[in-house]
């Protein structure tokens, strides 16, 4: 038994550095953004010059209000139409289920470098250019998938039996799924939502093609920043983003448990 | 009652239709439209805009097959990917087995949590916060020099070796992922039966833990593998002038020299690389799912 406990005090230290590998970059990188020099001197002085020097990059802030409201646009839309979705792929047997079903792994398993450029492509064949509209078709199909599978998933724990009972009582289509069904998901449908405006808030590749000088995101503001040299402003900004998405994604883990029990 | 018969479910694609079609519209407008224009787009000479001469053309594909630079490339990025992976693996896969098979409860619930968190937070901005560690000067650079009784330089900022490091922290929590969720399923009681039949641990895990846990190390493979050969961000950031890949150089044909033809060329023939991959993949990805 000595050899086993041995081998589980090794393995709980191998997560620590694991966790170490995962979050030093992050935690340093946000470190620096509070540090004085502009060259990422040591020693360390503090100071929230650099986000106070944010607040004065007009770019910056129209980048983020831009991505703000492309995010929300984004989770409105496909939480929406995805929802609709997964219900109709639980409710109706059809031939031809199984391929739409098929159809929504393209979006998330094709490079999003491939899906961009096919976007570009196509968009300024047809006119729609780039800029906001293209940017938010793109996101909205990147999305889709992601609400749903989270709320197809929700919608498997939900007993059937349910909806048979709100008819035979009298109630039509509409009062069943308004009054039945959707309070019952509606778990599912606040993750799916929160994942929707995770993949849009953090989307970089695709909007990277899709913008345009004046219409941009704040990832591509910031690769752009990045390709031009470091500053701590760039820190700044990278930590607020970091900081939101995790919060994000924390939320979402409370309203959906990642391959853990339903 | 026809429709009693199988509760929930009923028959038809009418009624299903007007739930199904703003969604599925949205991804043909949007993902499988462009993908076709992209391959259409691919046999041509020029952009089909107004006054613009152009013509249907093989000469796309032909660049690929007789400049050497570009099969040299994607060998470079399928290179990459198989690195990145097997880095992924030797990193991911003890750590998914302690989270399965040693930590309990609430402690491997938070720990599960605080490995996948990172995942869904920016890409481009992890990979950025690499940089502070790995340049000249750095932390890494202060750290050793810091510790050790002799000088030496790191600066491994703009080499091969800091696109690995950054593309592995990017991907690995995908692995811990997949491999947790298969090596979760394992009944422990096979483990014991193994090991009170006199097998080493070193057998048990060759020949039990391993080949059950086979679905997830191929998921994941998958998973990892298929962006990391379509990188171009990550190879630009921490790669700098070393940073040429496969990726980098279709990103270039729309952004930098424009010619969009050979980019879209380019781009379905990688298409056509990661489809293959994905079939290879999926008979065990549909038995895992």
């Amino acid at each position: 038994m000595a050899t086993t406990r041995i081998l589980e005090g090794l393995g709980r230290f191998y997560i620590v550095l694991l966790l170490g590998f995962l979050y030093l970059p992050i935690i340093i990188m946000a470190a620096m953004s509070f540090n004085a020099s502009p060259f990422y001197q040591l020693p360390f002085e503090w100071t929230t010059d650099w986000y106070q020097s944010l607040w004065q990059n007009d770019q910056l802030i129209a980048a983020t209000w831009n991505s703000i409201e492309i995010a929300v646009i984004t989770t409105l839309i496909s939480t929406v139409l995805g929802s609709m979705a997964s219900l109709a792929l639980y409710r109706y047997e059809f031939r031809g289920k199984k391929v739409l079903q098929a159809l929504l792994f393209p979006p998330i398993a094709i490079p999003w470098l491939i899906t961009g450029t096919a976007m570009l492509i196509f968009f300024f064949g047809v006119g729609i250019g780039r800029g906001f509209i293209a940017i938010l078709l793109g996101h909205v199909a990147l999305a889709l998938p992601y609400v749903i599978v989270v709320v197809s998933a929700r919608l498997q724990t939900f007993a059937p039996e349910l909806e048979e009972a709100a008819r035979s009582l009298g109630a039509n289509q509409w009062q069943v799924t308004m009054r039945v069904t959707l309070p019952w998901i509606m778990p599912g449908v606040i993750a799916g939502g929160l994942f929707a405006f995770a993949v849009s808030f953090d989307q970089f590749v695709v909007s990277y093609f899709l913008s345009t000088p004046g219409q941009t995101t704040l990832p591509v503001e910031i690769y752009a920043a990045i390709r031009k040299g470091f500053t701590p402003e760039i820190n700044a900004v990278s930590t607020i983003i970091i900081v939101v998405s995790m919060a994000l994604m924390l939320l979402t883990a409370r309203f959906f448990k990642f391959g853990g029990e339903k | 009652m026809a429709d009693q018969l199988a509760i929930g479910s009923r028959r038809g694609l009418k009624p299903a239709l007007p739930l199904l079609l703003p969604a599925y519209l949205w991804l043909t407008v949007a993902i499988f439209l462009p993908l076709s224009a992209m391959v259409f787009f691919s046999f041509m000479t020029d952009l089909p805009l107004a006054g613009k001469e152009w013509s249907f053309t093989l000469g796309n594909y032909a660049v690929f097959f007789s400049q050497s630079l570009y099969s040299t490339l994607l060998f470079a990025s399928l290179r990459l990917g198989l690195e990145v992976t097997l880095w992924c693996i030797v990193i991911g896969y003890p750590a998914a087995y302690v989270l399965a098979k040693v930590l309990k409860g609430r402690s491997r619930e938070a720990i599960f949590l605080l490995v996948i968190l990172p995942f869904w937070s920016n890409g481009l901005v992890r990979i950025f916060s690499w940089a502070m560690v790995l340049r000249e000067g750095g932390i890494l650079d202060t750290a050793l020099n810091a510790v050790l009784p002799f000088k030496i330089n790191i600066d491994l900022m703009y080499s091969y070796p800091a696109v690995i490091i950054g593309l592995v922290h990017s991907y690995v929590p995908y692995m811990v992922l997949t491999c947790y969720l298969t090596l979760q399923a394992i009944d422990d009681s096979l483990i014991e039966a193994g090991r009170s039949l006199g097998a080493s641990r070193r057998q048990v895990l060759w020949r039990v833990i391993i080949p059950l846990s086979m679905p997830g190390l191929i998921a994941g493979a998958a998973l990892i593998f298929v962006p990391v050969v379509g990188s171009f961000m990550e190879p630009r950031i921490l790669g700098g002038r070393t940073g040429t890949f496969y990726g980098t150089v279709i990103e270039d044909q729309f952004v930098a020299v424009f010619n969009w033809p050979l980019g879209a060329a380019l781009s379905f023939i990688l298409l056509a690389v990661v489809l293959i991959i994905l079939a290879l993949a999926a008979p065990v990805l549909r038995r895992a799912g």
